[in-house]
């Protein structure tokens, strides 16, 4: 067995959503492997463990992240934010609103991972042009919809927020 | 759609659903990140499979060395292929239709040979899937590497590789077609046009990995499957015959699938190993592929070469085509529904949208040390398309006649069915003519003409393309059944109506991300007259629907929404009766709308239906001697006036090629199809959209790149390349609607037109491009390099 078994521990204390929690987790567990299967927090998702296909992106100390790219005890004093705590606290409550009215998710495996990263788009540029959108999401792969009807629903939520056309 | 016994159709209905874009009521929880798709269910003692794979397109096992894993931390069994074979019977995926059709016996964990690099050959379960691929790290292998046959081209050659020696050679499977009179079409044809087409080989990646949770109990002796699969009752029966279990032990559940389009509806043996590990172990077994494991054990799909020609007369007139296909599945058939369908596919579909009356095609089947070959969303489809298309493109070229016009003069008109074309498939009505006609308007295709020549003077090289298509959906027994697949091609619905006046639906179709559940609970509500919001449904589970097929070949709306439109009818009916009872009044006289019951003339409401329920329920000893409510219905639909209720349509593509550095930019996609009633708008166009995305990767970015030895050389997200936001285009999507007259309902399949009608029209807009250029593309993906070889540019 190799330095990276599971042997190798340490102690992290973090806040999810809020919440302060305390774990011990192996070195080379990551930071979406933690949230997944320590904190139960399956509504990230893993699509490449190598940070290509974005699914499994969540907020940390503010930043849209790969949490596959992260280790947990990276995350050690930082605050985390998955696709949990921003339903429950409405932050996107008018992205999701629009996602849902353009159907812009089928499966949904992509979906938590899409709306962290558009809603990271919208909170820096709130007048993306499409292509803008198009490139902010670029690192996040959807095999189902196309990518259109996301476009869409985030073009729609940012005219919404800067008071052009009801929300969706 | 036809009417029913009142003479009126589903579209008279009062608050009818149907037709409308209502959001999928399902949707909400996946935004919230509250999907449970298979790896995000813990079970009491579940353990961990991870697999070792054969590094080898083709090797011997002498032996497998397995203490040092056994003794590694968390490992609970180390188990062989040749263990397991005792608790799990092998399979060959051969069907009786497909004459000639031959494989080989497959294991769950090969046990004498490995076929393909990434094979699995050895299972560790472990109480973690790190301390299982910990474990699998230690596991020594003596595997001799042996000679493997790779190229589909050198498949058949004398002196290649026989991968299954028992079998005689690697042709596993041919078919010859030979209508009219073809030979003396091409003689007086005054343009004879030929081509070879590639398709490379590409998979599906799904996003959500494969993944399966075998849960055996052996107290109750029960088998419980959470699975991400398209087709729970097959799973079931397969695993009864192969595990040698009663049906009444096996429970096949499929909640959330992330994605499948057809990857997940074949038997996999790490998914067949990973049941058969639960079993073995008495504990829960979860399984789920990580993306390395998915590019080389998913299926792959296409892998064909196709050489065609088409004979013309001068005035444009399509006279005969011929083709001659050679498509390499890997070294198994896979089960149940076998790798001979694709390329039988393409012998049906060439020429489909066309009148011509003379067609000969060979297609051929062969084996070879890669991963194995299946079905995959839009099956034969695109490489048909772009044979086809791709022919008369260099007919009009040829003979100096506009692609809209070769095409408007050649189609089978839309007055002229039902119709049965060269290749024999039959259709009961299409609307070439009326798409086309759609689609010109629709991307003013004058106007584009006019811009392209204009930008063509400043040396900007834009290009259009078109591709014509029929599509395969609504598949009868004549599919699978009739070859001896027990796989399903009616379905079922069961409503049940509760005494609040909420309707529970169950049924055999399943949800993949499609919006099954959502037009199921707008058929069911319009049937029966309730808010769609009292309509709950329930799909993917064996022990809760009716027997079904699931959802593939674009299946669901069509059949499953038909079941379900006959359930809602007669449970409408039967409340009806209860209601008459009550209220003393004829049954025909009343109806049932927005949850209410009313008088059917004047719409004044007479009770409302939780009131009925109420009575029903709760107080049936106020009811008139010997009225029973019967407030579960079920009904069942197949398709049996034609095997495929096919559809049709017209892509478009507006594409920008720069000849320096090989670089396609789409600039405009457009889609009309006809799926016949459209239930639910956005839905089916999100379909279009999705699946004309995945054509477009095929077009362009994705291939599984082997080398010479066998060995996929890409197997990475960041190697192989998927369509991402940034390169696609808008896509508009219009109709034209022919319902089938087979149904009430009328619908037809949307889930394959995109991917069909795609790959063809960006290949057509690339050589429309590059044609004064002198330069052409004849291969997917048509990547920078295989444009910049075309213009002789490396
Ligand atoms: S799983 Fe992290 S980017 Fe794909
Ligand atoms: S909705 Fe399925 S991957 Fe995006």
């Amino acid at each position: 067995m190799d330095g990276a078994s599971m042997d190798r521990v340490r102690d992290v204390t973090l806040w999810v959503n809020g919440e302060r929690v305390s774990r011990r987790v192996a070195v080379r567990t990551h930071l979406v492997d933690f949230l997944r299967v320590e904190l139960e927090l399956t509504g990230s998702h893993l699509g490449c463990e190598q940070g290509v296909c974005g699914a499994c992106t969540v907020r940390v100390d503010g930043v849209a992240v790969r949490g596959c790219l992260m280790l947990a005890v990276q995350a050690d004093g930082a605050r985390v934010e998955t696709i949990e705590g921003l339903s429950d606290s409405g932050a996107i409550a008018d992205l999701q609103a629009a996602f849902h009215a353009r159907n812009a998710l089928q499966c949904g495996y992509c979906t938590p991972g899409m709306l962290v990263s558009a809603a990271e788009l919208l909170a820096a540029n709130p007048a993306p042009t499409r292509d803008e959108i198009r490139a902010h999401i670029s690192g996040n792969y959807c095999r189902c919809t196309g990518y259109h009807a996301i476009v869409d629903a985030i073009e729609t939520t940012a005219a919404a927020r800067r008071g052009e056309g009801g929300a969706a | 759609m036809s009417a029913d016994e009142t003479g009126l159709t589903f579209l008279d209905r009062p608050n009818s659903y149907i037709g409308r874009s209502v959001p999928r009521p399902n949707a909400r929880r996946l935004l919230q990140g509250r999907g449970i798709y298979v790896d995000d269910l813990k079970l009491p003692r579940m353990a961990h499979v991870a697999f070792l794979r054969s590094p080898y397109p083709h090797a011997r096992i002498r032996g497998i060395d397995t203490a040092a894993a056994k003794a590694a931390p968390g490992v609970f069994a180390v188990v062989t292929g040749a263990e397991m074979a005792r608790v799990c019977t092998p399979w060959v995926g051969v069907l009786g239709h497909f004459k000639g059709l031959k494989s080989a016996p497959q294991y769950p964990l090969a046990i004498d040979r490995a076929c393909w690099a990434g094979e699995a050959i050895c299972a560790v379960v472990a109480a973690s899937r790190a301390e299982a691929e910990d474990a699998v790290a230690l596991l020594a292998a003596d595997l001799e590497e042996l000679p493997a046959a790779v190229e589909m081209e050198r498949a058949l050659d004398p002196d290649e590789t026989v991968i299954h020696p028992d079998l005689g050679d690697n042709l596993a499977f041919e078919r010859l077609l030979d209508v009219g009179e073809v030979d003396a079409a091409f003689r007086d044809a005054a343009v004879v046009v030929e081509e070879t087409f590639q398709v490379g080989r590409h998979t599906g990646v799904c996003l959500e990995p494969r993944a399966i949770l075998a849960d055996w109990d052996a107290g109750e002796e029960k088998l419980t499957v959470h699975h991400s699969f398209q087709a729970p009752h097959m799973m079931q029966d397969i695993l009864c015959k192969h595990l040698g279990l009663p049906e009444a032990s096996v429970r096949v559940v499929c909640k959330d699938v992330g994605g499948s389009f057809g990857i997940k509806v074949h038997i996999y043996p790490d998914e067949m190993a990973t049941v058969a590990l639960s079993l073995m172990l008495k504990r829960p077994v979860k399984f789920v592929a990580d993306r390395l494991e998915s590019f080389t054990s998913d299926i792959h799909a296409r892998d064909h070469r196709v050489k065609g020609r088409m004979a013309f007369a001068a005035d444009g007139t399509i006279l005969a085509a011929e083709i001659d296909d050679l498509t390499g599945i890997g070294p198994y058939s896979v089960y149940p529904r076998t790798s001979a369908v694709e390329a039988n596919q393409v012998v049906n579909l060439v020429g489909g949208p066309y009148r011509h009356r003379n067609y000969r095609a060979r297609a051929r089947v062969v084996f070879q040390n890669k991963t194995p070959m299946c079905q995959y969303r839009a099956v034969g489809h695109p490489i048909a398309v772009m044979v086809t298309e791709g022919l008369v493109d260099l007919g009009a070229a040829r003979l100096d006649i506009d692609p809209v016009e070769i095409r408007r003069r050649n189609v089978i008109p839309d007055d002229a069915h039902p119709s049965t074309a060269a290749s024999g498939i039959r259709f009961e009505q299409l609307s070439h003519q009326a798409a086309l006609a759609r689609l010109v308007e629709m991307m003013d295709y004058p106007a584009l003409r006019a811009e392209q020549a204009a930008l063509r003077a400043r040396g900007i090289h834009r290009g259009i393309g078109l591709a014509t298509f029929v599509e395969i959906t609504n598949p009868s027994a004549a599919f699978y059944g009739v070859g001896g697949a027990r796989i399903s091609s009616q379905d079922g619905c069961t409503l049940r109506l509760n005494p609040q006046g909420g309707v529970v639906a169950a049924i055999g179709v399943t949800e993949q991300g499609q919006g099954t559940e959502a037009i199921v609970a707008q058929v069911v509500a319009t049937a029966v007259g309730v808010p769609m919001e009292q309509v709950r449904v329930v799909t993917g589970d064996t022990d809760a629907t009716p027997y079904g097929g699931g959802t593939w070949a674009s299946r669901g709306a069509g059949i499953g929404g038909e079941a379900a439109w006959q359930a809602g009818k007669a449970l409408r009916q039967n409340v009806l009766v209860v209601a008459g009872a009550i209220l003393q009044a004829d049954p025909a006289s009343l109806d049932l709308r927005g949850g209410r019951v009313v008088d059917a003339a004047t719409g004044t409401e007479r009770m409302p239906l939780a009131e009925l329920g109420r009575i029903a329920y709760f107080r049936p000893d106020t009811l008139p001697p010997g009225l029973q409510p019967e407030f579960v219905v079920t009904r069942h639909y197949v398709p049996k006036d034609y095997p495929f209720a096919f559809t049709n349509g017209v892509q478009a593509a507006w594409v920008e090629v720069d000849p320096d550095t090989g670089f396609v930019r789409l600039l405009r996609h457009w889609c009309v199809e006809d799926c016949g009633t459209v239930l639910n708008p956005q839905l089916v166009d999100e379909q279009i959209r999705g699946g004309i995305v995945q054509g477009i990767g095929a077009a362009l970015f994705e291939e599984c790149r082997y080398d010479r030895t066998g060995q996929f050389l890409n197997a990475t997200m960041a190697d192989y390349l998927v369509p991402m936001a940034a390169e696609m285009p808008d896509i508009a999507v219009a109709h034209v609607v022919s319902p089938t007259l087979s149904s009430e309902i009328g619908a037809k399949g949307a889930g394959e037109a995109g991917t069909a009608g795609a790959p063809a029209a960006v290949i057509n807009a690339i050589n429309d491009a590059l044609r004064p250029l002198g330069a052409r593309v004849t291969s997917q993906p048509a990547s920078p390099e295989v444009i910049l070889r075309a213009l002789g540019r490396v």
